[in-house]
């Protein structure tokens, strides 16, 4: 039963990503009128990309090469502390949720350096644009991830889901705000509109793409998959809050598929309806993050300490 | 007289253009206070004459007078002190003709770099420079935009043209044609091909059939139309709002394909001709023409009531890029740009064209910002569509009219001015004639020419990532200013 768990984990963090990527453009060419791309398109782009040899500029140096291998190699480790199906995860220890958000932290790391390593001025307003998201989000996550923590009474990612499974009014309020604050930081971490618009060529409103710019070939895939792999985990995250853990193991794959699909819906609606904000605005939407991690933080007081 | 009046797409003879010596044109071109539209130099033996040409846009005149430098006379006191709308004139005469305008206050090469131009600098901890182009990521003209900046706040854009240049000009007087002329400025094929047929028959002193003038101004707003609809999706895209890049990109393909059928190609190319039109339109065309209109003008105004009214949209375009109406006056901006910052400029009704005259000429408020030209966009295809369907109805009564008429070739020592409204703006063209009657100079004014400048003020203290929305709003054409 382990063995089959562990091997669904993999299989879902390293080739769902490209079926949300699919129905998101599924989504997006449904609101728009048109037929779109078959749902399996950015796998077949990733296979594509990864038999190209990439082209490197003269100018960079090793660490240009190394960061779209390290992006992929974080993503993925980060993927094994992540709980998916009845909230198994590969690796289950205390404090797992820092453990994640520093792996991927590194990854982070190296895909900024290796955008200023191309000395494109370009790369580094976008490297200093992600940087900027980054510590905006990072303490948000960390007060959400303890507050459960602190009401469950221990410390893993399992800690999920407890809240559904004696749940209250105020049990399901924070649910609800702990969906929203994870929705607004998958939304910034996997760069979609309206914190950034994947589908733009325009360099200068750029934020994750033009940190790429200048990668190609089986780099550029290693960095897209990477990208789309945090889609999948921050997900999984959501879902484990709203899925309770102890359903079959039928309907509970069910659910957990079904709900990335939503999600990946989700995206593609928001995509669809609404503009992209103004950069100035964008740091106030991912900031609005943290504000609901102070509301969850006070209700979990109120709910301990009992008001 | 210090000053030749005259009319658009009229003939004058040269040797009625009063020659004054330059200090007295200069306080001739400062004293009469009209909006200047020619500055240019011609090569006589050894002298260089200078035309200038100013327009009353009141009264519908056009004022034209001249000067000549001899060879020795390399410099002279700069107009662009006085009155700034020159400055693009006089760098360009200067880049042409080597003669320089003293006390200029920025003689930056118009379209030919030399390597050692520096360009403007700030400096401090935290400015950096961001350049961008002369290739860019999508399939656009090449320009190239020198960007000061600190942090995400443009302090200053230095626009850089020219890579563009193929020397139409030269290439109008020793081969003009109506091929040529349509391929200048490739979104601008109709504005183009007519003022250059419209001069070429004001040359020959022919007036063309009415039935042919319809045609002409049917496809010149089918054309502004067209344009107007793809910008208005291109705005939709660079906000990332789906909706409006998706239905506006097919509704423009609607109006194009429309033309196609009027004159076998979907931007017009081939349907003017000196002399008149290749391609009729019947009465049967004509219905398919208004059922087409009329379903696009439901889906355009459905679609930009919602886009408008979006949030999220209206946020990213209320306040971005302005351009004050003091400072679209003091630079000399024309068409579209001038309109969205409430200056209404339009050779359409300016120099009366007597199928406009019962158009209505309204004004729409503006606030020069990105959301007053994406709006202007919307009333003037609207406004467009209005007048396509009132030049079909009239075309009836033409019927028997021939669509082409004659042109005798171009009489001698001759100066006309022609002016066509495009959807930028006015696009002037300016042919002299020689001895012979054959052409001796042919100047042509792209609305381009005067306002890649206001994009450089526009930007100013807005963030560096709402540039391409700016630049986008105001659509300018680097071929047409380029040459």
């Amino acid at each position: 039963m382990i063995i089959l768990l562990i091997l669904l984990n993999l299989i879902l963090i390293l080739f769902f990503p490209f079926i949300m990527l699919g129905i998101i453009k599924k989504t997006k060419a449904f609101w728009g009128g048109r037929k779109g791309v078959v749902l399996l398109q950015p796998l077949y782009d990733f296979v594509r990309l990864l038999k190209k040899q990439p082209v490197v500029s003269s100018t960079t140096s090793f660490v240009f090469k190394l960061a779209p291998v390290i992006a992929l190699a974080t993503s993925i480790t980060a993927g094994l502390f992540v709980p998916t199906v009845m909230g198994f995860s590969i690796i289950n220890i205390d404090f797992a949720f820092i453990v994640f958000a520093y792996i991927l932290g590194l990854g982070k790391f190296f895909a900024v350096i290796s955008a200023m390593d191309t000395g494109s001025s370009f790369e580094g307003m976008g490297a200093s644009r992600e940087a900027c998201f980054t510590s905006l989000i990072e303490p948000a996550f960390f007060i959400i991830m303890a507050s459960i923590g602190a009401v469950a009474g221990f410390y893993t990612f399992q800690s999920l889901n407890v809240f559904l499974y004696n749940a209250d009014i105020l049990g399901l309020c924070i649910i609800i705000l702990a969906v929203v604050a994870l929705m607004i930081m998958l939304l910034t971490e996997t760069s979609r509109v309206p914190v950034d618009d994947p589908a733009t060529h325009l360099e200068l409103t750029m934020i994750h793409e033009v940190m790429i710019l200048d990668n190609s070939g089986c780099d550029l895939a290693f960095l897209s998959w990477a990208s789309a792999i945090k889609m999948v985990l921050i997900s999984s995250i959501i879902a484990n809050l709203v899925i309770p853990y102890n359903l079959p193991f039928g309907i509970s794959i069910a659910l957990y598929i079904v709900l990335l699909m939503f999600i990946a819906f989700l995206i593609g609606t928001i995509e669809s309806a609404i503009a992209r904000f103004r950069m100035s605005h964008v740091f106030e939407f991912v900031f609005a993050m943290s504000a609901v991690a102070l509301v969850i933080l006070s209700l979990i007081t109120i709910r301990i300490y009992g008001g | 007289m210090n000053w030749l009046i005259t009319e658009n797409k009229k003939r004058v003879n040269i040797s009625e253009i009063p020659v004054l010596n330059f200090p007295n044109l200069r306080e001739e071109i400062i004293k009469i206070n009209k909006r200047v539209i020619g500055f240019f130099g011609k090569q006589e033996e050894e002298n260089v004459r200078l035309f200038v040409v100013m327009a009353d846009d009141i009264e519908g005149k056009l004022y034209i007078s001249s000067s000549v430098f001899a060879k020795e006379e390399k410099e002279y006191e700069s107009i662009t002190q006085e009155i700034p709308a020159f400055h693009v004139f006089e760098r360009e005469f200067y880049e042409e003709f080597g003669i320089e305008p003293k006390n200029h206050p920025w003689l930056k090469p118009m379209r030919n770099h030399k390597n050692d131009y520096k360009f403007f600098e700030m400096e401090g901890d935290e400015v950096h420079q961001v350049a961008v182009g002369p290739i860019h990521a999508g399939v656009i003209e090449p320009g190239h935009f020198r960007f000061m900046c600190h942090g995400e706040k443009i302090y200053d854009l230095e626009i850089q043209l020219g890579w563009q240049h193929r020397g139409v000009e030269e290439l109008m007087i020793s081969s003009p044609s109506n091929q040529l002329a349509e391929s200048i400025c490739g979104d601008s094929v109709i504005a183009y091909n007519l003022a250059y047929s419209n001069a070429m028959e004001a040359l020959g002193d022919c007036e063309i059939s009415n039935k042919a003038q319809l045609i002409r101004l049917i496809a010149l707003e089918m054309e502004r139309s067209a344009i107007h609809i793809g910008d208005l999706g291109a705005i939709a895209g660079d906000i990332a709002y789906l909706m409006g890049a998706s239905i506006f990109g097919a509704t423009r393909t609607l109006v194009i394909n429309t033309m196609l059928e009027i004159s076998g190609s979907r931007f017009g190319r081939g349907l003017i001709t000196t002399g008149g039109v290749n391609f009729d339109i019947d009465k049967q065309l004509s219905e398919k023409i208004v059922s087409v209109l009329n379903k696009v003008a439901t889906d355009v105004e459905r679609t930009i009531k919602t886009m408008l009214k979006s949030p999220t949209v209206s946020s990213r375009l209320e306040k971005t890029g302005v351009v004050s109406e003091e400072q679209a006056k003091s630079l000399g901006l024309v068409g579209m740009a001038a309109k969205a910052s409430g200056i209404n400029l339009d050779s359409r009704f300016d120099f009366p064209d007597k199928w406009y005259q019962d158009v209505e000429n309204r004004t729409i408020k503006a606030e020069g910002d990105v959301y007053s030209r994406t709006r202007l966009r919307y009333k003037e295809i609207k406004q467009s569509f209005h007048i396509i369907k009132k030049l079909l109805s009239k075309l009836e009564t033409y019927n028997d009219e021939p669509m082409n008429v004659y042109v005798s070739s171009s009489k001698p020592d001759s100066f006309v001015i022609s002016i066509t409204e495009g959807w930028r703006g006015e696009v002037v063209h300016i042919a002299l004639t020689d001895s012979q009657g054959n052409l001796s100079r042919y100047k042509i004014k792209d609305p381009s020419f005067n306002n890649w400048f206001a994009l450089a003020m526009a930007v100013r203290n807005n963030g560096i990532s709402d540039f391409p929305l700016c630049n986008k709003s105001f659509n300018l054409s680097y071929c047409g200013n380029d040459l």
